[in-house]
């Protein structure tokens, strides 16, 4: 499937057009009103608490979350998306339009948490000269982790496009300060995979992981060690092993120009 | 756009995260409507622990509305329902529904409209 970030930058992707599906198309409703429940069964809040949604678009999930008694308040780019939300009537919490890669613009220790639904991959796009997407994910988890109260937890549902792009986001909120991981749901299924980067801003409330499926950060440098040995040419191969038992000590045949050389075959 | 909100609302650009006029952002040519929704106590009591007083005095007062005490109310369990519905009134039913923020800091101005604020930059300003 083609993904909506190479098409277009939000704010013009999600025109009247686009904007108009989210209230009429029903498997779009019903895919997003699923991951916001789960979104907040992850985020756990404790009691009524106040509560950002992160490219809340037409609504839905703010929706959701303020039928559990919270109040919300909604942020997004795409002002064709809000009055969708606007004209549904159906969101109580407020809106704003605003764009989360310039900083989340609140100040310190606002919230009590955090959801974003489908948003944070449009982060990784650089749809100006001026966009350097790395910069813009610093500034954002930075700006988000200054707005949270100590303890509050993010949970935000995003498609990542590839794993280095998952890594990208993932140890960019790390240095932010954030703890946490990705959850994977339905891992096996190609269609209904879906991710939830899962982050605490501090505290000491500590992050159950039991009922999670989190992807193992050591598992990933096992895989990314593997890969860099297949890249490199058999000559390498060779040398860097020799390198390695000369260091430990065992005795190793000296190098010479015909060391990973092919032989000739022989008749 | 509700008080509440607004009370925690600051400038957008980078410059201003560190420059304590940034906040409050100062509102002027508003226009207020009330929207009554459903009060909860514990809410209020939640989020009034962060609700900074002398910020929300200010903003009342640039709204035309003088009559917010100075001091901070205390809220306990004990504390009655007429001071939860007036927080609930002030904080949660107030919405602006048009008119400017100004950063006190960087001097941008940022617009309401439909009640929606749009804190949106220029690349410039980022």
């Amino acid at each position: 499937m083609s993904r909506p970030e190479h098409i277009a930058p939000p704010e013009i992707f999600y025109n009247d057009v686009e904007a108009r599906k989210y209230s009429k198309n029903t498997r779009i409703q019903s895919i997003q009103a699923e991951m916001t429940e789960r979104a907040l069964e992850l985020l756990d809040p404790e009691g009524p608490s106040f509560i950002l949604d992160i490219g809340c678009g037409s609504g839905i999930s703010t929706a959701i979350a303020e039928s559990f008694g919270h109040t919300l308040v909604g942020m997004d780019i795409s002002p064709s998306m809000l009055s969708v939300a606007l004209e549904n009537d159906e969101v109580e919490g407020d809106l704003l339009l605003g764009d989360i890669g310039a900083g989340v613009p609140f100040r310190a220790g606002t919230f009590d948490g955090v959801i974003s639904i489908s948003a944070i991959q449009w982060l990784l796009n650089a749809d100006k000269t001026c966009n350097v997407p790395q910069r813009r994910l610093t500034r954002f988890f930075e700006t988000l982790y200054s707005s949270m109260k100590r303890g509050a937890r993010a949970v935000m549902q995003y498609y990542p496009e590839s794993d280095t792009a998952q890594r990208m986001i993932l140890e960019t909120a790390k240095k932010s300060g954030f703890s946490g991981g990705t959850v994977i749901d339905n891992p096996d299924s190609k269609r209904q995979k879906k991710y939830y980067l899962v982050l605490q801003a501090g505290g000491i409330r500590t992050l159950d992981t039991s009922e999670m499926s989190v992807e193992d950060d050591n598992n990933k440098n096992h895989r990314l060690k593997k890969r860099k040995k297949q890249d490199m040419s058999v000559k390498d191969y060779i040398s860097h092993k020799k390198e390695l038992n000369r260091r430990r000590g065992h005795s190793v045949p000296r190098d010479s120009k015909y060391t990973g050389r092919r032989r000739k075959t022989a008749f | 756009m509700k008080l509440l909100t607004a009370n925690f609302l600051t400038c957008a650009s980078k410059k201003c995260s560190s420059s304590p006029d940034a906040f409050p952002l100062n509102i002027s040519d508003a226009k207020i409507a009330i929207q009554e929704c459903e009060m909860n106590p514990e809410f209020i009591k939640n989020v009034m622990l962060r609700v900074e007083w002398p910020a929300l005095v200010k903003t009342t007062q640039q709204l035309g509305n003088n009559t917010l005490p100075m001091e901070k109310p205390e809220l306990t369990d004990e504390s009655d329902e007429l001071l939860f519905k007036s927080l609930h009134n002030v904080l949660l039913e107030t919405e602006i529904t048009e008119g400017k923020m100004t950063c006190g800091s960087c001097g941008h101005v940022y617009p309401i409209v439909e009640g929606i604020p749009n804190m949106l930059l220029s690349e410039t300003e980022v």
